[in-house]
């Protein structure tokens, strides 16, 4: 218990000197561009913590699959099967539609869009700290996750990787307020640039025009500028706008598709070229939703 | 390896844990300052074995698990347990209730530090929300120390 009196520095001298090293760290983190792979080590040190701190759940989770009756899992297959039969319905004249979109890009000589690779990831952790939005996802540099790749969900866009670790990475939600994505409205293809604002179900369009033709309602739809997110993916819809004139700009709020407070099964893209070796390329997932392969294609 | 010597570092990589646990979003806003209320513990009983050092590489540690800027919360938490360990005999004396008293006014200037950073580096709006585990962690203070304090004497920590 002696050991406390005057060993080393005194406790003050020691508080300044944590003071002043952290505000260094702070500086360095965020004004020093290749800190973030030495971030990069760190995270993939500190992952078994995440990965101890996600048991009770993923144990919940495993047993609610045990136990879960057999009547509850007729009636998902039932569901699911349902779903299927639908969407492949979908998905037939969705085949037709890409095929004569791409010819008819051809004949414009405008270059042809390709489908992305996908690979499914599941959610690991969620940041707990309400300052910023982000969830840690259980792929990382072995699967080929690389940084700013776009993370979508079942029904729109989810943020981007903003740190790679080993097994695991770090997504960026669009609802954090660091965070901004190059939008259009699908109706009349005005463009904007939708911001977070710190709260899971809105986020701010900036800089609307009064004048902007742009209604509550509108579907706005990733643009591709910014060359982050890949064009034309779902981002929210719009349910507010305030034009007061004795502000600069129309303060235009919209709500993201994603359901990001209940994150679990999550799409990761890339775009053919960079593709790793474990993704899903597009046609073989299109070629085992339908079994009779439609006569157009084969020609 | 001893049991008295593993209870300081089991219980700090405990509270690590119940700090980054996912939870369904209704309950998150009231998630207690586990790591901090710890850290607190362990400065007032024994400020020889924890202190501003530790918590400063366990601030850092939160800060790699929660993506944060590196140093946040390690500044944010260094404040408040230096506090503790300025005037830890003075807190010993203190009875439970006044203890969650300081606590409050401890887990509020750590909350109202990381905000202020926060809102430094990426201009973040403050919301009440944010004030929520101040709460929490008053009411969880008399629990944890009793606890903390029955294994401390249990498996005789010094």
């Amino acid at each position: 218990m002696n050991e406390v009196f005057a060993r080393g520095p005194s406790l003050f001298v020691r508080l300044v000197i944590i003071l002043v090293l952290s505000i260094g760290a702070m500086m360095v983190d965020t004004k020093v561009a290749n800190f973030a792979t030495a971030r990069t080590y760190l995270n993939s040190l500190v992952s078994p913590l995440q990965y101890i701190a996600n048991l009770p759940g993923a144990m919940l989770s495993w047993s609610a699959d045990r136990f879960s009756s057999r009547q509850t899992l007729l009636k998902n297959n039932e569901k699911l099967t349902n779903q299927v039969t639908l969407m492949s319905e979908q998905l037939q004249r969705f085949r037709i539609l890409e095929q004569e979109n791409k010819n008819l890009r051809k004949l414009l000589d405008a270059p042809v869009r390709d489908s992305m690779h996908k690979m499914i990831t599941e959610l690991m952790a969620v940041d707990t700290s309400p300052y910023s939005h982000q969830i840690v996802i259980n792929k990382g540099a072995l699967d080929g996750v690389f940084l700013s790749q776009s993370v979508l969900d079942d029904s729109g866009i989810v943020g981007q990787i903003s740190e790679v670790g080993t097994t695991n990475s770090r997504v960026l939600l669009i609802s954090d307020v660091t965070h901004a994505i190059p939008v259009r409205i699908e109706r009349n293809n005005v463009r904007f640039i939708a911001v977070g604002d710190g709260s899971l179900d809105s986020l701010q369009l900036q800089h609307v025009p009064h004048s902007a033709d742009i209604e509550e309602g509108d579907v706005l739809v990733s643009s591709g500028l910014g060359e982050v997110f890949p064009e034309g993916y779902p981002v929210g819809t719009i349910t507010k706008i305030i034009r007061n004139e004795s502000r600069p700009f129309a303060e235009v709020t919209a709500t993201p598709f994603a359901k990001l407070d209940r994150i679990k099964y999550l799409l990761l893209l890339w775009p053919q070229v960079t593709a790793p070796a474990g993704a899903i390329a597009p046609v073989t997932i299109l070629s085992d939703a339908i079994e009779p392969a439609d006569p157009e294609e084969k020609q | 390896m001893k049991l008295n010597q593993t209870l300081i570092p089991a219980s700090i990589i405990v509270a690590f844990i119940l700090q980054i646990m996912p939870m369904p979003a209704s309950i998150d806003v009231y998630r207690p300052d586990w790591l901090l209320l710890i850290l607190c513990y362990w400065t007032m009983a024994l400020p020889n074995r924890v202190g501003v050092g530790a918590t400063a590489i366990c601030g850092v540690v939160l800060d790699v698990l929660y993506g944060t800027s590196l140093g946040v919360h390690s500044f944010a938490m260094v404040i408040p347990v230096y506090l503790v360990a300025a005037n830890y005999q003075r807190f010993r004396n203190y009875s439970v209730v006044q203890q969650a008293i300081m606590i409050f006014i401890l887990s509020m200037l750590y909350h109202m530090l990381v905000y202020w950073l926060q809102y430094w580096l990426t201009g973040v709006q403050f919301r009440f929300e944010f004030l929520w585990p101040v709460i929490t962690s008053v009411f969880l203070w008399p629990w944890l120390f009793w606890f903390l304090r029955r294994y401390r004497r249990l498996l005789q920590v010094t």
